[in-house]
């Protein structure tokens, strides 16, 4: 918890509304995005109740399970479930573009867009992924079989589950996640993971506060939980009486009745997360997307391309863990996620970048000298070395030699050369550039901040860092249990 | 009836002591910096019934599917005079599957102190005779050892002092005694899905086997045996994967021992929380809310937002802290300079000067970030 975004959410506690921690979109939003909302019964290991699901508002189709303890029932779902999200996933996959890599000495090909699935808090992200468990090691042979799209839906659904915790990636989006990234609201964290509250700070119904709109969110009878549990009121009084009648129904009108009710008992469940999602969708639309979200939308594209070319050579499904290589290479790719997302969003958000200003990572102040001239010829050959003396009032913790970089001048180094607080409480900044000049000794026009310009400097870099290496499976070392015995066929699992 | 159990009745009002169980001791452990909880808990007061009354009802449904689930794996588990528990709990141990198993339901009876005596006597009747035949006691680092047959106990009744009172805990386990030991096991009806479970419900599932696994010690320690016999190692039996099929796995709860023992002995100096509590507080669901709500507001608690997920009072308390930074969560307290007032830190971030010079390097910190703020938000 930083303290910037703790001051706002006090001052969303004094204002009665949620307070802006960004002002930009730092995640990239579909222009189709498939929303789902799912539901879970009570007890039962991730067992699918019902799902609302489609990629417009008035297009939101309803799932449900009648008897969720029922094993061919929940596998029925999978493959109504898989009718929706494999043809929205193959609707990405139509047209594609060449990426040069290996410095131009070779292409790959990526998709032009990729699929996005939207789900309520993280609870929606487990659901999704243990979905995927229990039908991606699923056959369409032998002694339960499954429709052949209920694995093949296994197999996406954990790849977006994998994307969800990739720090960055919008694959597969919480809403609670997305929301909080950009307001911060007067209540803790714990309940920020309700949606309905949620959005009662950060949008409340006309003639209401924020913290009004949130306690009346609270109320499972007026705003049924956003799921995947649902209400055990809700349960005990209506749900199990509806299930009950269905199971006991012994003839087909009084089943279709029976079925009939349970699903508007499951929708009027489902339709106010729905209606919240959108609504929640439209607040992130209004913010314009970070200059970085796109850089960052094509690694998802990137991976989307990948997972699905694997899918249609063997498709072999995603392990149940990890081995020791393919664990640390993971490991390795969420860290270095991690660290350029925290860096990309500071360098598109002067209110992100603000927390580092606080910390005296970064500062910004004004230039009031320059000395764009400037050569240093003590090496073998002489170097373009401009100065510039800055002045801010930021607290700088910058040693001397740093160096620096400017998110609005990303391809120039800055050394830090003198620090020296003033009189008044200022701080007086000098800093030595290199690169992003041009060649020569001469700096090309607008290349060295002029006097006057006021500027942004952070050690935060988004320099591209190279990725580690790592030994080839068959190459474990002994330290992590040697190379692994070669695989054997997932055990099919007993279904009771 | 001593003077402190004499002003917990008072406490409390007319009704007897609501009953703890595992479950309720465990929450114990979630705040023990709370006093208004820690006086209404060591009353026994009805907690429920109290935040009703004052119009702040707790939300702790349970559904019935997960009841309905959670007895029938049970029962599935327990099938068969336990032959299959024991199977797996012996695989996990990795001692040898026992050919024959005793099995004995300590269910039976109405009465809960005979209850008590009946399992106490069973559960410690094999040890008497080993004790006394073994000459050389156990080394200091090998634990000591029951060399009986193996034997379950299903549902013992078993006792532990909380606050100065005589706790009988609803019974929800099974002691196995197998390869020399006591073992607690817990059957829980979460999944364990590529040797993964739920965080949260294995947590709660350690800190309530804690307080099993310290009752069935002091069951030992009161009898002369060492209480070393229960080990700490707890027996979780869940459903594995999607299937029903059990799986057991060993959970070490030490760490849960120490912090449940550190709140009982806690509870046990509550003649010293009670001496700041005023003389005329009440805390009776009997009583008229408006006094009811006014004698509360004069015990002070400590509320964080985990209190949502575990005390019935938490809604009232967070209703009180409306204002404070605390109410946001501590690390957003913390991130304030630890100043306790929403109101206090919105002056200061304005350029009050803080009274307290404790607080002004708060204040500045405050102060930048404000600036800092404001800053941002202007040049967007």
């Amino acid at each position: 918890m930083s303290t910037l975004r703790a001051l706002a959410a006090a001052q969303a506690v004094a204002t009665g509304v949620a307070q802006p921690v960004a002002t930009v979109r730092h995640l990239h939003l579909s222009r189709r995005p498939l929303v789902l909302v799912p539901l879970s019964m009570a007890g039962e290991a991730n067992a699918p109740l019902a799902a609302m699901v489609g990629s417009a508002p008035g297009e939101g189709r309803l799932l449900i399970v009648p008897q969720p303890r029922n094993r061919d029932q929940r596998f029925a779902f999978a493959a109504e479930l898989a009718a929706v999200v494999l043809p929205y996933v193959d609707a990405h996959r139509t047209a594609n573009e060449a990426v040069a890599v290996d410095r131009g000495r070779d292409v790959r090909y990526r998709y032009l867009d990729a699929p996005q699935l939207l789900v309520p808090n993280p609870a929606g992200v487990t659901f999704l992924r243990l979905l995927g468990r229990s039908t991606r090691f699923r056959r369409v042979d032998g002694e339960y079989p499954v429709p052949p799209q209920v694995p093949l839906l296994g197999r996406w659904l954990t790849f977006f589950a994998e994307r969800a915790e990739h720090p960055g990636s919008s694959a597969l989006v919480a809403m609670t996640q997305a929301l909080t990234l950009h307001w911060a609201t007067g209540q803790s964290a714990v309940e920020d993971l309700h949606l309905p509250a949620l959005l009662g700070w950060i949008a409340p119904s006309a003639g209401l506060s924020g913290a009004e709109a949130a306690a009346r969110a609270e109320d499972p009878s007026l705003c049924p939980p956003a799921g995947p549990a649902t209400d055990p009121e809700f349960d005990n009084r209506l749900l199990a009486p509806a299930i009950e009648a269905y199971s006991a129904a012994d003839d087909e009108a009084t089943r279709v009745e029976a079925y009939a009710e349970l699903e508007r008992l499951l929708r009027d469940q489902l339709t106010p997360t729905w209606e919240l999602m959108w609504r929640g969708l439209g607040l992130l639309r209004a913010l314009p997307p970070g200059a970085r979200v796109a850089g960052r939308w094509d690694g998802d594209r990137d991976a989307f391309t990948a997972h699905a070319d694997h899918l249609d050579s063997d498709g072999a499904p995603q392990p149940r863990r990890d081995g020791a290589v393919a664990a640390a290479a993971r490991l390795h790719r969420l860290e270095r996620a991690a660290a350029t997302y925290a860096v990309q969003r500071a360098y598109d958000d002067p209110l992100v970048m603000a927390e580092y200003r606080l910390t005296g990572e970064a500062f910004v102040g004004e230039v009031l000298l320059a000395d764009p001239t400037r050569v240093d010829d003590s090496g073998r050959r002489p170097v373009l070395r401009p100065r510039i003396q800055l002045m801010t009032t930021d607290p700088v913790l910058v040693p001397v030699g740093a160096t620096l970089s400017s998110p609005s001048r990303p391809g120039q180094k800055a050394r830090t050369v003198f620090v020296t607080p003033t009189a008044d409480g200022k701080t007086e900044v000098v800093l030595e550039l290199s690169g992003g000049m041009g060649r020569g000794l001469t700096a090309s026009p607008g290349s060295v901040p002029e006097v006057g310009e006021r500027l942004c400097y952070t050690t935060l870099s988004d320099a591209y860092v190279p990725a580690a290496a790592f030994p080839a499976v068959e190459e474990t070392p002994w330290t992590h249990g040697g190379p692994p015995a070669t695989a054997a066929a997932a055990p099919d699992e007993e279904w009771a | 009836m001593t003077d402190t159990e004499q002003r917990l009745a008072a406490i409390r009002g007319d009704a007897p002591p609501k009953r703890h169980n595992a479950r309720t001791i465990a929450a114990l452990t979630g705040n023990p910096g709370c006093t208004r909880r820690a006086v209404l808990d060591g009353a026994g007061v009805d907690k429920p019934a109290l935040a009703e009354r004052v119009g702040f009802p707790a939300r702790f449904g349970q559904s019935r599917f997960a009841i309905t689930r959670g007895n029938m794996f049970e029962a599935q588990v327990k099938a068969d005079g336990g032959a299959e528990l024991l199977r797996l709990v012996a695989e996990r141990l990795g001692v040898p599957v026992p050919a024959a198993v005793r099995w004995t339901d300590l269910d039976a009876g109405d009465d809960l102190a005979t209850r008590a005596r009946r399992s106490a006597a069973l559960l410690t009747e094999a040890l008497s005779s080993v004790e006394s035949d073994t000459a050389d006691p156990p080394g200091a680092d090998e634990p000591p050892r029951v060399d009986e047959p193996a034997a379950l106990f299903d549902h013992p009744m078993l006792g532990l002092t909380v606050a100065g009172q005589r706790v009988h805990l609803e019974p929800d386990l099974v002691a196995a005694r197998l390869g020399g030991r006591f073992h607690v096991v817990e059957i829980k009806s979460f999944p364990v899905i590529d040797g993964q479970a739920d965080p949260a419900k294995l947590a709660g599932a350690a800190v309530q086997s804690a307080v099993y696994v310290l009752a069935l010690r002091e069951l030992l320690t009161a009898r002369g045996h060492d209480p070393q016999l229960v080990s700490h190692e707890v027996v979780l039996v869940c459903p594995r994967d999607f299937s029903n099929a059990p799986v057991a796995h060993l959970l070490d709860v030490r760490r849960q021992l120490l912090v449940v023992r550190r709140q009982l002995d806690r509870m046990d100096r509550l003649d010293t929380l009670l001496a700041g509590v005023p003389a005329d507080f009440t805390a009776d669901p009997a009583a008229d809310p408006a006094a009811l709500a006014d004698s509360l507001a004069r015990v002070p608690a400590r509320y964080a937002p985990d209190c949502l997920a575990s005390c019935e009072l938490a809604y009232l308390c967070r209703h009180e802290a409306q204002g404070q930074t605390g109410a946001l969560g501590r690390p957003v307290r913390e991130a304030l300079g630890g100043i306790a007032d929403v109101a206090e830190v919105l002056a200061l971030a304005g350029g009050e000067t803080a009274t307290d010079p404790e607080r002004a390097e708060a204040a500045a910190l405050l102060r930048t970030a404000a600036r800092l703020r404001a800053d941002a938000l202007a040049s967007a």
